[in-house]
């Protein structure tokens, strides 16, 4: 961002400061993050950095709260975790094939009803979390289903298809229908059009709205709060209540173990973005 | 000539305008029949459950399925005067009923919550009946009068009249620190008991705030990402959708070790001499917390639509304003700016309506004053169990959140809505 060299010293100044403004912005935004890695490592109980983390002493740092995160006998992040993971693997299976089967037929221009229709599907996205959570609890207790899993992945499935419907419909907004067209003259039916010509076209939206589903029912506390008895619990319930209670440094390895993650979604998420842009022939 | 013979034929003989009305309608059913599945399962297991909460937060069908003798022959009472014998008997009778299912504590509670002083006359009352002190032969009016004295006063049978209504407004009211008197005009409760409107106010105050310096952080950042060359601008957006793509929680966790007493951003205070070390500030467990860690984690939200708009104008535009004479100040403010407007809405939409119905990082680092309204509904459904009270402040969170919607809908237009 070198700046002309005829530029007038007042703007001269008010560059930089914009500069400063933004780089104060993003530390703002990413630094956060990294203040969990070094402390996660901390040998000690204490949650603040000490002299010896500051001098760089390595008998400081230790793994022990890693090893008290996966051996611990108190600690039931086991249990959590193995359940956040089924929950959220069903869940985004299921929104994954409900939302992209809506989302081809909310792309056809036959489509009656279109606008409403659309607010509907991707209302819970809009809902604030605690009123989705009250009513889907309402449903969940009157089938019988609060406390179980099945309850817990249907609820998810509610508030993840909105992201898979919104980015498959971008998606097939770009695809040209008559590469489909083509396929039924050749005498393809529609299933295996679909499942040979359309899916492999979509599916970095599709993927990347699976993405979004996922995290969306990893991440998600509010609504199993109301949902979960004590064999439900998943991830996020474990750190709420550990925060609650008490700050300790296993919450912060769970919460590295957590960034990491997180790291490796977004890059599949960007990988995935480019292809599909690539894909549609959009070149920036 | 008539119409018929100009009409075009198929060659299976049908006229055209029929036949394309058939393929055009079955596209309609194939294309209705796909999003059928997710819009059935949406409509049972989320749509219909937030027409239940309507139901269940005005029903006050249980008292009136309590006393339904009572309440058909309190029809004709004026309720200005003791009610008549005919009353008292029917009361009595329901009442009975009542005993024997074990169902008069319920009663007591309910009528209670009506009016003050019924706990005990009920509990009176039931004890007579379970003695079989009261002889049906007898006046029924005078015995039950003679009970207790409140039992002579007839603003406690007013009070029963008036829970006759299977629907009740209350809890409503109750949201907003009001209820309906014995004249059935709304009043509002005593001063010291006004919770709920300070957690409204409360809760519209951080929301906008929140946004407010999203949007004063967001904006210049997203200018910045918009116009940088992509190799930059791809590796700084890491710094955006990082924080996007991670836990809340991690992100509340890491907020509450920074914001600590003894933690990094105080550390750094008194580093540059800013604080003195034995008086550090406070800054979690009030609205500094809030204010901080809301809007960092969901300034995401108001930097990806931005990003996603100004992207789309081109800088030749600001060129252009700027060699017709205006200085960068004003060719921004004209030129730019104006166009940058649906990302603006949609940001702030977007991190409005998610701030408003926060409840997870308010709690953890807000303290006492980091309760919301969506923290007291959490309370209400998972402690006090007033799951009707409960679903009428969710749904009035609803209705603000509607109204906000409908609100840019009508000023920008919902399709300016992107997901970055």
């Amino acid at each position: 961002m070198a700046l002309p060299k005829y530029t007038e010293t007042r703007y001269r100044i008010w560059h930089y400061f914009y500069i400063a403004i933004c780089t104060f912005v993003f530390i703002f935004l990413i630094a956060p993050l990294f203040v969990i890695f070094p402390l996660s490592f901390n040998a000690e109980e204490f949650l603040v950095f000490s002299e010896g983390m500051k001098n760089l002493d390595p008998d400081a740092f230790s793994l022990r709260w890693y090893k008290d995160m996966i051996y611990g006998t108190k600690n039931p992040w086991g249990l959590a975790a193995k359940n956040s993971f089924i929950i959220a693997i069903f869940a985004t299976l299921g929104s994954v094939i409900l939302g992209t089967v809506a989302a081809l037929g909310l792309s056809s221009r036959h489509m009656p009803f279109k606008g409403i229709i659309m607010a509907t599907l991707i209302s819970p996205m809009i809902v604030p979390l605690i009123i989705s959570g009250v009513a889907i609890f309402f449903f969940m207790a009157k089938a019988g289903l609060a406390a179980t899993h099945t309850g817990i992945v249907l609820a998810h499935i509610i508030l993840g298809t909105p992201f898979v419907v919104i980015t498959v419909t971008a998606t097939l907004s770009g695809f040209d229908h008559s590469v489909t067209r083509a396929a039924a003259s050749l005498g393809s039916n529609p299933v295996n059009t679909f499942m040979k010509v359309t899916l492999p076209l979509i599916l970095p939206g599709v993927i990347s709205g699976g993405l979004f589903a996922f995290v969306t029912s990893f991440d998600e506390v509010v609504v199993v709060l109301f949902l979960a008895g004590l064999e439900n619990t998943t991830i996020p319930i474990q750190m709420w209540t550990g925060l609650r209670e008490q700050l300790s440094p296993t919450i912060l390895a769970v919460a590295t173990c957590l960034i990491v993650l997180s790291t490796l979604i977004l890059i599949s998420a960007e990988l995935l973005r480019r292809r599909s842009e690539r894909l549609r022939g959009i070149n920036r | 000539m008539s119409s018929e013979t100009k009409q075009i034929l198929t060659t299976d003989g049908i006229p055209l305008e029929i036949s394309l009305k058939k393929a055009e309608r079955k596209n309609k059913i194939k294309a209705f029949l796909l999003v059928a599945p997710l819009l059935l399962f949406l409509i049972i297991t989320y749509i219909f459950p937030i027409g239940e909460m309507f139901t269940r937060s005005i029903d006050d069908k249980m008292i009136t399925n309590m006393l339904p003798k009572t309440f058909k022959s309190m029809e004709t009472w004026d309720g200005k005067e003791l009610p008549s014998e005919e009353v008292f008997a029917s009361f009595l009778s329901d009442f009975k009923i009542l005993v024997e299912k074990k169902e008069h504590g319920k009663l007591a509670q309910r009528l209670n919550k009506e009016k003050n002083g019924f706990n005990t006359i009920t509990k009176k009352l039931f004890r007579q009946v379970k003695r079989n002190k009261i002889d049906e032969t007898q006046s029924i009016k005078e015995q039950i009068m003679k009970v207790h004295k409140r039992w002579r006063n007839v603003e406690y049978w007013q009070a029963i009249k008036r829970t006759a209504p299977p629907y009740t407004s209350a809890k409503y009211l109750k949201a907003m620190d009001m209820y309906l008197n014995e004249d059935n005009k709304i009043t509002q409760v005593s001063e010291d008991r006004r919770i709920h409107r300070i957690l409204w106010l409360r809760t519209v105050e951080v929301a906008f705030f929140v946004t407010v310096f999203c949007f004063l952080m967001g904006y210049p950042i997203a200018h910045l990402l918009a116009t940088l060359p992509m190799k930059y601008s791809n590796l700084l957006m890491i710094c955006v959708l990082l924080p996007f793509w991670t836990s809340l929680l991690v992100r509340t966790a890491s907020w509450m070790i920074l914001l600590q007493q003894q933690g990094v951003v105080n550390d750094f205070f008194v580093l540059i001499g800013l604080v003195s070390d034995d008086n550090r500030p406070e800054m979690m467990y009030n609205k500094v917390g809030t204010y901080v860690a809301m809007t960092q984690i969901l300034l995401p939200f108001m930097v990806l639509p931005l990003y996603s708009v100004m992207k789309t104008i081109s800088p030749s535009l600001m060129r252009a304003g700027k060699s017709l004479g205006g200085t960068p100040f004003v060719a921004f403010w004209k030129v730019y700016f104006p166009l940058t407007i649906p990302g603006i809405g949609a940001g702030c939409l977007l991190v409005f309506i998610l701030a408003i119905g926060y409840y997870i990082t308010p709690a953890l680092v807000g303290g006492a004053s980091g309760t919301l309204i969506s923290n007291q509904i959490a309370y209400h459904m998972k402690t006090t169990l007033d799951w009707s009270f409960a679903s009428a402040m969710g749904l009035m969170l609803l209705g603000g959140v509607l109204v906000i919607y409908w609100l840019y809908n009508k000023l920008v237009g919902v399709d300016n809505i992107k997901l970055g």
